[in-house]
């Protein structure tokens, strides 16, 4: 049987940008944010809507706010995910201080489109958060990344979460989901 | 000073000694208290239910929480705002489990009574008007006039914002506000000075503390002497108006700091803000120079506007309307309401404000700094939420409430003001004089006092004689 190269292609591709993924949670699971912050594209775009709940008629319309022209938990760009880490560093966030514990796990990731050198992947994330004693966060819904290569590997260039709560149940968000 | 040592809670009054400053932690972290202030302060306190612009046409409707109800916020075919008890009147189901949308109807899914909105078929909007077999099940002698929603008796839109309050009894919500009305003219007001032109920005933010609500209350009423511990690694960052390296506010690096000539207000009725309409604060520089023109333009404007109505141009909070209604009418412009779960959970709203008229490039600037700024993912309310749940949970034990937190700053040293039973603090940055008269309101209604015996206490200001130094 002759292998089909496309599919082949395909298949290493996924590999490819699942490693990149997969290495980018160590990144920020062992809290190396400088590194991770380098895996950033210079445009980079992050959001994560709020989440409404609507009739089933709203849904396409309304469920969602809109990154861009309305108000979500984040809709920033790489400046600020720079002033987040800056932030950590100090020591005088009390939020991080002591300092969460996560795992950020990626599955489901799926190539929605490849036009090289930029990806669109779907994917899901569990976030677990667990702080002090009994502060324990989950955090879980899904994701499109897209993702860029370079002579330097990749990088993500947008990102959006459509996290599956409506009333945030975490007190706050000072970790990156 | 404590609860007596068989748990019972006599007066909550006596667990609040503003002479001496000492609170007891009982009233943070009791659920006998907390079940106090359900039945005795939230339904006849005036409350911030949202925001006129949430619903702008026929049929809107947006789903909020007034203590420990939910109520629906409607406007009717006439253009008319409603406050309805979201519960069922056969049995209580809510009827509606949507945060917003439009409907002229609400059908309950349980049994299918449904409430009409719409004037023309109802003689008042949230009447009943379906009932299933109405004649085979109550031989047609059921009153529908009679099982309406619950109204809410008294509602006010005030300049787009939205109150309510349960108790018919209660002051109008003028008299109930009082002179505090200028900082909530400043939060609705746009930034030229326009009257009303403010909107909000869709999508309110929503999550869970475990903290007492009176702790978020008590933050913004005036406690700006957090700021230097609390916020320290914000202000190490930068993340204002200015960029990097400048104020998180945007205050201007000529004025001589942030706080010169800046007093607190405390008002007897119970309302706080962290300044006084003498203060006058420009508007922030901004790193973008189109931002700089932009908002220069406006404080020109609104300046103008005001000085021509005698009108002092200070008033941009932080302030609290008591009790749980919190707001900025600066940078950042948002609004807070601290819902009530229990004496240690709280659900914390918030809406940010816009004016109408903006362009995009404000909108789109405003809004990412609100975002950065507060909320669950905002770098600078993430520390307050950290400080306000684990003082909660340390304050709970056996030991820890038999100790009184301290309110002593500025004790005696309150400044008479020119504004209705209103004093200011002898300090900017210290003095928790409106903490001291918020929870001094707070005690007087959850010991249930009648409103005669309110309005009576609230007559005079006490602390602007005698003892104050001038």
């Amino acid at each position: 049987m002759a292998i089909d190269e496309g599919a082949l292609q395909r298949v290493l591709l996924l590999a490819e940008v699942s490693e990149f993924l997969y290495r980018e949670a160590d990144l920020l699971d062992e809290r190396r944010y400088e590194e991770w912050l380098d895996l950033l594209a210079d445009d980079y775009q992050y959001a994560v809507p709020l989440r409404m709940n609507v009739t089933y008629d709203d849904v396409a319309a309304r469920e969602d706010t809109r990154a861009g022209s309305e108000i979500c938990w984040f809709d920033e760009d790489k400046g600020t995910a720079e002033l987040r880490v800056a932030q950590l560093a100090t020591g005088k966030h009390w939020a991080e201080e002591p300092v969460s514990r996560v795992t950020h796990l990626v599955a489901n990731i799926r190539l929605e489109s490849a036009e090289l050198p930029e990806v669109d992947l779907s994917c899901r994330f569990v976030v677990y958060r667990n702080r002090v004693s009994d502060e324990t966060d989950f955090l879980v819904g899904r994701r499109k990344d897209r993702l860029r290569k370079t002579g330097d590997g990749w990088r993500v260039v947008r990102r959006e979460l459509l996290l599956d709560q409506s009333v945030l149940l975490a007190k706050n968000l000072s970790i990156f989901v | 000073m404590n609860a007596t040592a068989n748990g019972t809670i006599g007066r909550v009054r006596d667990l609040v000694d503003v002479r001496t400053g000492e609170i007891s932690r009982e009233i943070f972290v009791s659920e006998q208290i907390h079940r106090m202030e359900l039945e005795n302060l939230f339904p006849r306190a005036w409350l911030f239910v949202g925001h006129a612009t949430q619903v702008p046409g026929p049929g809107d409707f947006f789903s909020s929480w007034m203590g420990s109800d939910p109520v629906l916020l409607t406007r009717d075919d006439q253009g008319e705002l409603h406050v309805l008890l979201n519960s069922c009147r056969h049995r209580g189901m809510r009827v509606c489990r949507y945060d917003e949308g439009n409907t002229m109807q609400f059908t309950c899914p349980y049994h299918a009574w449904s409430y009409s909105i719409d004037g023309s078929l109802v003689s008042t909007p949230g009447d009943l008007f379906g009932v299933p077999q109405l004649n085979a099940a109550y031989s047609n002698k059921l009153r529908k006039e009679n099982w309406g929603l619950v109204r809410c008796p008294k509602v006010r839109d005030y300049k787009g914002l939205v109150f309510a309050s349960w108790d018919p009894e209660a002051p109008e919500f003028d008299d109930y506000v009082g002179d505090f009305h200028w900082w909530l003219d400043n939060l609705a007001d746009a930034f030229d000075g326009t009257e009303a032109g403010t909107e909000v920005f869709r999508g309110v933010q929503k999550w869970r503390i475990k903290s007492n609500w009176k702790f978020v209350s008590e933050n913004f009423l005036g406690d700006t002497y957090h700021g230097a511990s609390t916020h320290a690694s914000v202000e190490a960052v930068g993340i204002g108006p200015g960029g990097r390296g400048h104020r998180r506010h945007g205050e201007r690096q000529n004025q001589g700091g942030f706080s010169k000539g800046r007093m607190k207000t405390s008002f007897r009725l119970g309302h706080g803000a962290s300044d006084n309409l003498d203060y006058e604060l420009e508007y922030p520089e901004f790193a973008e120079p189109r931002l700089d023109e932009y908002f220069t333009a406006a404080w020109q404007a609104r300046a103008a506007k005001l000085r021509a109505q005698g009108r002092p141009l200070g008033g941009r909070g932080p302030a609290t309307m008591f009790p749980n209604m919190s707001f900025s009418a600066g940078f950042p412009r948002s609004i807070l309401v601290a819902h009530p779960l229990s004496a240690t959970e709280t659900e914390v709203w918030r809406w940010y404000l816009v004016d109408k008229t903006a362009p995009d490039f404000v909108r789109d600037w405003l809004r990412h700094y609100y975002m950065r700024y507060s909320g669950p993912g905002g770098m600078t309310e993430q520390d307050d939420m950290e400080n306000w749940d684990y003082a909660t949970q340390a304050s709970r034990g056996v030991v820890a409430r038999r100790y009184p937190y301290n309110y002593q700053q500025g004790l005696d040293e309150e400044v008479p003001s020119t504004l209705d039973r209103a004093v200011h603090s002898h300090h900017a940055i210290a003095g928790e004089v409106n903490a001291r008269a918020f929870y001094r309101r707070w005690s007087e209604f959850v010991d249930n006092l009648s409103w005669p015996e309110l309005n009576k206490l609230a007559e005079s200001e006490d602390r602007a004689t005698g003892s104050a130094r001038a």
